[in-house]
């Protein structure tokens, strides 16, 4: 690991005061320790933001309003996020170890990084690591990566079919969480899923975050009506990453038709999917097994899965189906 | 390099040390507590977990810089002088190991575990503090890989021990030894 300086900052301010060039800032560390410690990131000034005091939970209006250093675990255990935010809690919990989310904050685990075997081996190319330099998983094991929104058909040095890994951050892009930002240019929101960028031709970016920005909370708004999950296919039962996962609300008229939903997909993109088209499809349709397969097939018509992951478009689409299934009333 | 003052098992200990020494390090190669275990350094196989103010974690990817004023228990500081755990007593009773390699790990896991509140994945009611049923405690302890292949027996264990309320285990393993 290369050497580095450490400093806990006091509170939000200090902490983006200290900012400059080669600095990252340090919540739980379960992401940003381990890729120091695999040479894939070097920052040269660590700065500490995990006891700044944002580590509550409390109501805002009708929503909560969560610190950015609250642990995973706090998250997924607190009693009105179990009571309003069932899709969140389920998949806080279906992510990592019981370690890993009393370590992990919820700032850190939007910004964690692409498990991409390639981009993780500092001896192979990788456009995100070293931009331009190539993109192996395109012709060799991308078995568990991108199917939608990928830079695959762009030039060489920018291809890029990466995933974003959290469960937490596909919960929030279904809820339409609010980020609130701080930065040497002030502070800001950004509502989810529009914290993360598609790879495009800079797939070093995951996100829309500038130089100094930090996470000081994300706000909930209120909880959505009718019934909401996570559910998350994987590999293994516990402890790994998703192939596939759905976070979903439904919510059913009288007359079997659907108000509103809300879809949003892990594991196949760059960023947490947020299936817009599906849920414009579904609403006012009969909340029935059909159409919810019409609307799984008119998201998933723009998929452009790779020779080895076309599995993961039917895999999303028979998600989709069974977990609204699962959902009705 | 940085000063800092944490306490393991209880004790103060006041330390310099280079900002990319790991908690588990420090235990191991500075303070000489080399029950934590160094299995993958990177947080995937859970033969490092110690708790740390009371919370599991993994020691490979903490930054000991970072741990500056919080309290950790090892391996070493689960017993008391004379008696044992009683998660140490229910492994020995149930054969849960075989190297041995994993274990200090799968104790304080298991030990953190044991006092962590609500739901789990495979929890159907979210609203519940569910029992520790063998699914339950297998989820909840998936952080801590066992290469030998124990998990039946670490499984065993630590239903034992959560029945009892984390007690009887230590009774248990007292009335084996005077049969």
């Amino acid at each position: 690991m290369r050497p580095f300086e450490y400093a806990r900052a006091r509170d939000t301010g200090d902490a983006v005061a200290r900012f400059r060039a080669g600095t990252m800032y340090l919540g739980g560390g379960t992401n940003l320790v381990d890729l120091m410690r695999l040479g894939v990131a070097e920052p040269d000034y660590l700065v500490d933001v995990s006891r700044l005091g944002a580590d509550q939970i409390e109501p805002s209006g009708d929503g909560l309003l969560i610190g950015a250093a609250v642990r995973n675990s706090d998250l997924a255990a607190h009693p009105l996020v179990r009571e309003g935010y069932p899709m969140l809690a389920r998949a806080v919990l279906a992510g990592a170890s019981g370690q890993v989310r009393n370590m992990a904050t919820v700032g850190g685990n939007l910004l964690q990084r692409t498990r991409c075997s390639y981009f993780q081996d500092v001896s192979k190319p990788c456009n995100k690591r070293q931009p331009g330099s190539g993109c192996p998983a395109i012709s060799g094991d991308h078995h568990s990566l991108a199917i939608l929104g990928h830079s695959a058909g762009l030039n060489e040095a920018a291809q890029c079919v990466a995933t974003h890994p959290s469960d937490m951050a596909v919960a929030l892009a279904a809820l339409d969480a609010l980020v609130h930002i701080t930065g040497p240019d002030g502070s800001r929101v950004v509502v989810m899923p529009g914290l993360h960028r598609l790879p495009g031709d800079e797939p070093d970016r995951d996100t829309v975050l500038r130089p100094g920005d930090l996470i000081t909370a994300v706000e909930l708004p209120p909880p959505l009506p009718g019934r909401s999950t996570y559910r998350k296919v994987r590999e293994r039962a516990s402890f790994a990453f998703a192939l596939v996962s759905l976070a979903a609300a439904l919510d059913v008229n009288g007359d079997g038709t659907v108000r509103g939903c809300r879809l949003a997909l892990g594991g196949v993109a760059h960023v947490p999917w947020r299936a817009a088209r599906a849920e414009r499809t579904l609403t006012g349709a009969p909340a029935t097994a059909e159409e919810f397969t019409r609307a799984a097939d008119a998201e998933l018509a723009e998929a452009e899965p790779l020779p080895r992951n076309g599995y993961k478009v039917t895999l999303a689409r028979n998600l989709i189906v069974a977990t609204l299934q699962e959902l009705l009333p | 390099m940085g000063e800092i003052t944490l306490r393991v098992n209880g004790t103060p200990r006041s330390l310099n040390v280079d900002s990319r020494t790991s908690l588990l390090d420090l235990l191991r190669e500075h303070l000489g507590l080399t029950g934590s275990k160094n299995g993958c350094d990177h947080g995937q196989c859970g033969a490092c977990t110690v708790l740390i103010d009371g919370r599991r974690a993994n020691s490979c990817l903490a930054l000991a810089v970072a741990q500056d004023g919080c309290d950790v228990t090892t391996v070493e500081g689960l017993a008391g002088e004379e008696t044992l755990h009683p998660l140490q007593a229910a492994f020995i009773e149930r054969d849960a190991f075989q190297c041995g390699y994993c274990t200090p790990g799968q104790l304080c896991s298991a030990a953190g575990m044991l006092d962590e509140a609500g739901p789990s994945a495979v929890t159907e009611d979210l609203a519940s503090d569910p029992a520790l049923t063998a699914e339950e405690i297998r989820e909840r302890m998936s952080g801590n890989l066992c290469r030998c292949g124990a998990y039946v027996n670490i499984v065993a264990a630590v239903s034992e021990v959560a029945a009892a309320g984390g007690r009887a285990a230590s009774d248990t393993a007292a009335a084996g030894a005077s049969r």
